[in-house]
C-alpha cells in the first residue's frame, strides 16, 4: 500500500495554495499554467460553469455580479456580523436571507454559501495535486488565521468536506510558518510571527524547545489586511473622480473593479518604487490620471498598519515578554512585503525581521510540513510537534449577562472544561446554555458561538439535576460540548444542538451538490484538453503539407488526410470530447505514411551531411503520438 | 479558572497492576511504556496525573520537562493513523495534560486547585455563591478584606470622580498621578502576598505527609484567606485599569 499523500493547504483570503512534502522538503504545487498562487477568485461563466483563480480573475470586471472574491471574510459570519464588510465589498448576497441563517452569496442566477464558494478554491488546489501526483487525494492539512474563532474554523473543515478532502487538522498560519522555517533552522529560542495577510492580521509567540513548537501566546484581528489598504485607496479615488470628473462611479461594479486593480498595482509598485501613477479610462472618454509617492501611500496606511500595534503588545504581554526578549521576527503574508510594515515590526521587536521565505508561500510549506507530521513523520520532521492555544476564551452566559469564562485564551490545546447545571423549576426537562468566545465581561459584547439546549433530562424536583456538561477544544480549535445528568441513576446522554452554522445534513446535501460541478468541471477539462491536442495535430499537419514528403504521397492518400483533417476541425467545435479524440486517433492513423516518409527525408538529409535542424523537416504528425496516446487514458 | 469538578469524583489511582489494551504489557498511567500505545483516560488529579505528592513546591523546570515529554507520547498529531478509539484517548489524554500543566505551572492556580482538592474553595468560585447568582441575577461580589476597608472606600471615592470627569473630556492630572500611585501600592501588595503565600507552601508541605489534621487545616485557611484578599486586590487593579485607560 502507498502512504496517504497528505497536502498542505494555505486557503487564503487573495491567494490559495497546495504544498506537500517532497522527500525531506516542502514545495509548492503549481496549477496547470505553472503558477504557484491561485487567486481566491470564483465565478460562474456564462455557461454557468465555475471558474477558479487566474481564469475567473476577467471575471471581476466582465460580469461582477457573477464573480466573488475575499470570500474568506464571510465564512463562519452571519448577516449581524458584517455589515461593516458589506459597505466595502461587492459581496451580492441572496436577497431572502433571514438573520442567523448561514449567508448566501448570489452568482448569476445561483446561491453559494461561503463554505460552497471556498469549496469551489479547494477543488480546484486538489485538482492541482492530483495532476501533480496523477493519483487522487483526499485527505490535507487546512491553515486558517490563528485568530479565527470556533465558527470560522468549522465553517472552513465543511468547505474541505464539500470540496471531497478529509480535514486532518486546521492549523495556525503564524504557526504552519514557524514550522517552514523551523525545518532548516532547528534551534531553541523564542520566536515571533507578525502575519499581515489579504484580509488578515495574526500575531503569535512561540517557544522552540528541541523541536517542539509550543505557542505562549497569540493575537489578531480578522478583519485586517492588505484588502483595507485596497479599499482606503478605492474610496480616495472614487472621491477624486466624483470630485474632478463630476462622475458618480461608486455604484458602476465594472469601474470599481477597474480601480480596484489599478490600485493594486500601483501598492505593489510602491514596495520597490518611490512613485507611481493610476491612470483610469472612464465612461464618456473621461480619464482619472493621479500620482501617487510612496510618502502619501505611506501617510495614508498608517492608521490601518498600526492596527496591528494593540495585539502585538497584547500578545507579548500575555506571553509575559518584553520585546528584547524575542529572539527572532518572521514575516508572513503579502502585505508584509511593504518597507512601512517591515519598518513598523522592526521598530515594535527592536530587531530585524526575517524574510528568507516567500511570505506568500511560507504558509502552504508549514502546512505540508505538518501534513508530513500526522502522516507519521520522515526525517526532517523527526521529533516536530506542534503545541497550539485557543485564541480566544471560551465562555458561558451567566445571571445578568455576564460572562464566566471557563477555558481562558492563550490555553494550550486540546483543552476542556467541565461544568455542573441544574434545574430551577419542578420536572424541568430542558437547559439552555448560551456558549459565547471572546474576551469581554458581557455576553452581548462576546461572539456567540451556540446556544446549545440541554433536552431529555428526566423529571425530578427543582436542583436535584446534576447535568455534567464537558466542554473540549480540539486539536483544530474546534470546540465540542458533550453532557450527562448523573443523579437520575442511569447516566442518560443528553441531545446538544448547536443553533449556529451549516448542519450535517445540509454539508452532505452540498457534498452531493458538488458531484454536478465537479463532474461538469471534468467534462469542461476534457473537451479543453483534447481540443489542445487537436490544435497541435492540426498545426503539424500544416507544416507536413510544406514539407517535401507531402509530395510523395499519392493522390488518394492526399484527399483520405484532408478528409480526415475536415472531420476533426468538425467536431472540434463541439463539445464531445471522446468524438475530438476518435478524430485525432484517425487523423493520427491517416498521416502515419507521411510521417515515416518525412522521417525518412529527415535521415537521408541528415546523411547528406547535414544536420535535422537545418533540414528543417517540421515536425511530423506521427512522432507527438506516443505522447498524445498516453493522455487519453 | 478551568475545571469546576466536584473533588469527590476524583479517584487516586493506585493501579499500577493493569495492563495495556494493546499489548498486554504493565503500562505507565498514560501509555504503555513497552508499546507507546496511549491508553484510555482515568479520572485522575491534577497532581496523580504528574505522579506529584500534593505539595505545593515545585520544580516547575521539572514539570515542564515532563509536559514535553508526556506531550510527544499523546499529542493528537502523533495518534492521527491510530484507529478511532485511540485517537479519542489522545484527545481526551492531552486535554487532561495542558489542563493540568497550565494549573500546576502558576504558583496562584496551583494553590487554589489544591485548597478545592482539599475542599475548600475561594469566595471568587464558591460553587454556592455562583448559584445563588444565577438565581438571583445579581453579579458575584466579594467581601471587602477588613484591613483594606479605609483604603478601597477612598479609592473608589477617588475612581468615581474620575469616571465623572472622564465623561465631561476633562481629567484632573494630580487625580490620575494619585489613583496611579496607588495602583502601584495595590500591585507591590499583590507581590508581597505572593511572597508571603511560598511561606504557608513550607508549612503545608511539611504537614502533608507527618502533619495532625487540624495543623493542615490551619495552614488551608490562612491560604485560603491569603487568596481571598490577593483576589479582591487584583480584581480592584483592573477596575483602576481600566478607569485610567479608558
Amino acid at each position: 500500500m502507498t502512504p496517504d499523500r497528505i497536502v498542505g493547504i494555505d486557503l487564503g483570503t487573495t491567494n490559495s495554495l497546495v504544498a506537500f512534502m517532497q522527500g525531506e522538503s516542502p514545495v509548492v504545487i503549481p496549477g496547470e499554467d505553472g503558477v504557484n498562487l491561485v487567486p481566491s477568485v470564483v465565478a460562474l461563466d456564462e455557461r454557468d460553469q465555475i471558474i477558479v483563480g487566474n481564469a475567473a480573475r476577467k471575471y471581476l470586471i466582465e460580469t461582477p455580479e457573477r464573480s466573488v472574491y475575499s470570500i474568506k471574510r464571510l465564512m463562519g459570519r452571519g448577516l449581524e456580523d458584517i455589515r461593516e464588510e458589506l459597505k466595502l465589498f461587492p459581496f451580492h448576497l441572496a436577497d431572502d436571507l433571514q438573520a442567523g441563517e448561514v449567508l448566501r452569496i448570489t452568482l448569476g442566477q445561483k446561491t453559494f454559501t461561503p463554505p460552497e464558494i471556498s469549496a469551489f478554491i479547494l477543488r480546484q488546489l486538489k485538482r492541482n495535486a492530483e495532476r501533480f501526483f496523477n493519483a487522487p487525494v483526499t485527505k490535507a492539512v487546512i491553515t486558517v488565521p490563528a485568530y479565527f474563532n470556533d465558527a470560522q474554523r468549522q465553517a472552513t473543515k465543511d468547505a474541505g468536506r464539500i470540496a471531497g478532502l478529509e480535514v486532518l487538522r486546521l492549523v495556525n498560519e503564524p504557526t504552519a510558518a514557524s514550522l517552514a522555517y523551523g525545518l532548516d533552522k532547528k534551534q531553541n529560542g523564542i520566536v515571533a510571527v507578525y502575519d499581515l495577510g489579504g484580509g488578515t492580521f495574526d500575531i503569535s509567540i512561540l517557544k522552540l524547545h528541541d523541536g517542539i513548537f509550543e505557542v505562549i501566546a497569540t493575537n489578531g484581528d480578522t478583519h485586517l489586511g492588505g484588502d483595507d489598504i485596497d479599499n482606503l485607496l478605492i474610496k480616495i479615488a472614487i472621491d477624486d473622480i466624483l470630485g474632478d470628473a463630476n462622475l458618480d462611479v461608486s455604484r458602476n461594479g465594472e469601474i470599481v473593479a477597474t480601480i480596484r486593480k489599478a490600485v493594486i498595482e500601483a501598492k505593489i509598485a510602491l514596495s520597490s518604487e518611490s512613485a507611481t501613477e493610476l491612470d483610469i479610462e472612464l465612461p464618456r472618454g473621461k480619464r482619472y490620471q493621479r500620482e501617487i509617492t510612496r510618502e502619501q501611500f505611506e501617510q495614508l496606511i498608517q492608521p490601518i498598519i498600526d492596527r496591528t500595534v494593540g495585539p502585538c503588545k497584547q500578545a507579548l504581554k500575555d506571553a509575559g515578554l518584553k520585546p528584547q526578549q524575542i529572539d527572532e521576527v518572521v514575516l508572513v503574508g503579502g502585505s508584509t512585503r511593504i518597507p512601512k510594515v517591515r519598518a513598523l515590526v522592526e521598530e515594535l521587536f527592536q530587531r530585524k525581521p526575517h524574510t528568507d521565505l516567500n511570505p506568500d508561500e511560507v504558509v502552504a510549506l508549514g502546512a505540508a510540513v505538518q501534513a508530513n507530521i500526522l502522516g507519521g513523520g520522515s526525517e526532517a520532521t523527526e521529533n516536530m510537534l506542534l503545541l497550539d492555544v485557543t485564541p480566544l476564551s471560551l465562555g458561558i452566559e451567566v445571571a445578568g449577562g455576564v460572562t464566566d469564562k471557563i477555558i481562558l485564551r492563550n490555553s494550550t490545546i486540546p483543552a476542556s472544561a467541565t461544568q455542573y447545571y441544574t434545574t430551577q423549576i419542578d420536572g424541568q426537562a430542558n437547559v439552555a446554555i448560551h456558549v459565547l468566545q471572546g474576551e469581554r465581561e458581557m455576553a452581548k459584547d462576546c461572539r456567540s458561538l451556540a446556544r446549545f439546549d440541554l433536552k431529555g433530562i428526566p423529571p425530578m424536583t427543582a436542583g436535584m439535576a446534576r447535568i455534567e456538561v464537558k466542554f473540549l477544544i480540539d486539536a483544530n480549535g474546534i470546540l465540542h460540548v458533550s453532557a450527562r445528568e448523573q443523579r437520575s441513576g442511569k447516566e442518560s446522554e443528553i441531545e446538544v444542538q448547536p443553533s449556529y452554522g451549516l448542519t450535517d445534513d445540509q454539508v452532505e446535501g452540498m457534498i452531493l451538490d458538488s458531484f454536478d460541478y465537479a463532474e461538469e468541471d471534468f467534462r469542461q477539462r476534457q473537451v479543453i484538453e483534447a481540443r489542445n491536442e487537436a490544435d497541435t495535430i492540426l498545426a503539424a499537419l500544416e507544416k507536413g503539407k510544406k514539407s517535401p514528403a507531402w509530395g510523395n504521397l499519392t493522390s488518394d492518400e492526399k484527399k483520405k488526410i484532408a478528409k480526415l483533417e475536415k472531420a476533426l476541425i468538425q467536431v472540434k467545435s463541439e463539445d464531445d470530447h471522446s468524438a475530438i479524440r476518435k478524430a485525432i486517433e484517425l487523423l493520427n492513423q491517416g498521416t502515419m505514411r507521411l510521417a515515416e516518409l518525412m522521417m525518412d527525408t529527415a535521415v537521408s538529409t541528415a546523411l547528406k551531411g547535414k544536420t535535422m535542424d537545418e533540414a528543417d523537416m517540421g515536425e511530423a504528425p506521427g512522432v507527438g503520438h506516443p505522447v498524445a496516446k498516453a493522455d487519453f487514458k | 479558572m478551568t475545571i469546576e469538578s466536584n473533588t469527590s469524583s476524583l479517584a487516586t489511582i493506585g493501579e499500577t497492576t493493569s495492563s495495556c489494551w494493546s499489548c498486554g504489557t504493565m503500562r505507565a498511567v498514560q501509555f504503555c511504556s513497552a508499546c507507546g500505545k496511549v491508553q484510555p483516560p482515568k479520572p485522575v488529579d491534577y497532581f496523580t496525573f504528574f505522579a506529584l505528592p500534593r505539595k505545593l513546591h515545585l520544580d516547575t523546570a521539572l514539570l515542564e520537562r515532563e509536559f514535553y515529554e508526556l506531550s510527544r507520547k499523546l499529542h493528537p498529531d502523533l495518534c492521527a493513523r491510530a484507529d478511532k478509539r485511540e485517537q479519542e484517548w489522545s484527545l481526551e489524554q492531552s486535554s487532561l495534560l495542558n489542563d493540568a500543566y497550565r494549573t500546576l505551572k502558576d504558583p496562584i492556580r496551583r494553590t487554589e486547585y489544591l485548597l478545592r482538592l482539599e475542599g475548600v474553595e475561594l469566595e471568587e468560585q464558591s460553587k454556592a455563591a455562583t448559584e445563588k447568582a444565577r438565581s438571583t441575577g445579581e453579579i458575584k461580589k466579594q467581601v471587602v478584606p477588613p484591613d483594606l476597608l479605609e483604603e478601597v472606600f477612598e479609592l473608589n471615592m477617588q475612581l468615581e470622580e474620575l469616571r465623572a470627569q472622564k465623561k465631561l473630556g476633562e481629567d484632573d492630572p494630580a487625580l490620575v498621578e494619585e489613583i496611579g500611585k496607588q495602583k502601584l501600592e495595590l500591585e507591590q501588595k499583590q507581590d508581597s502576598l505572593a511572597e508571603e503565600l511560598k511561606t504557608y507552601w513550607s508549612n503545608w508541605d511539611e504537614l502533608v505527609d507527618s502533619g495532625t489534621e487540624e495543623n493542615r487545616r490551619k495552614i488551608r485557611d490562612k491560604m485560603l484567606d491569603l487568596l481571598n484578599r490577593r483576589s479582591y486586590i487584583r480584581n480592584l487593579v483592573r477596575d483602576v485599569s481600566e478607569v485610567l485607560e479608558n
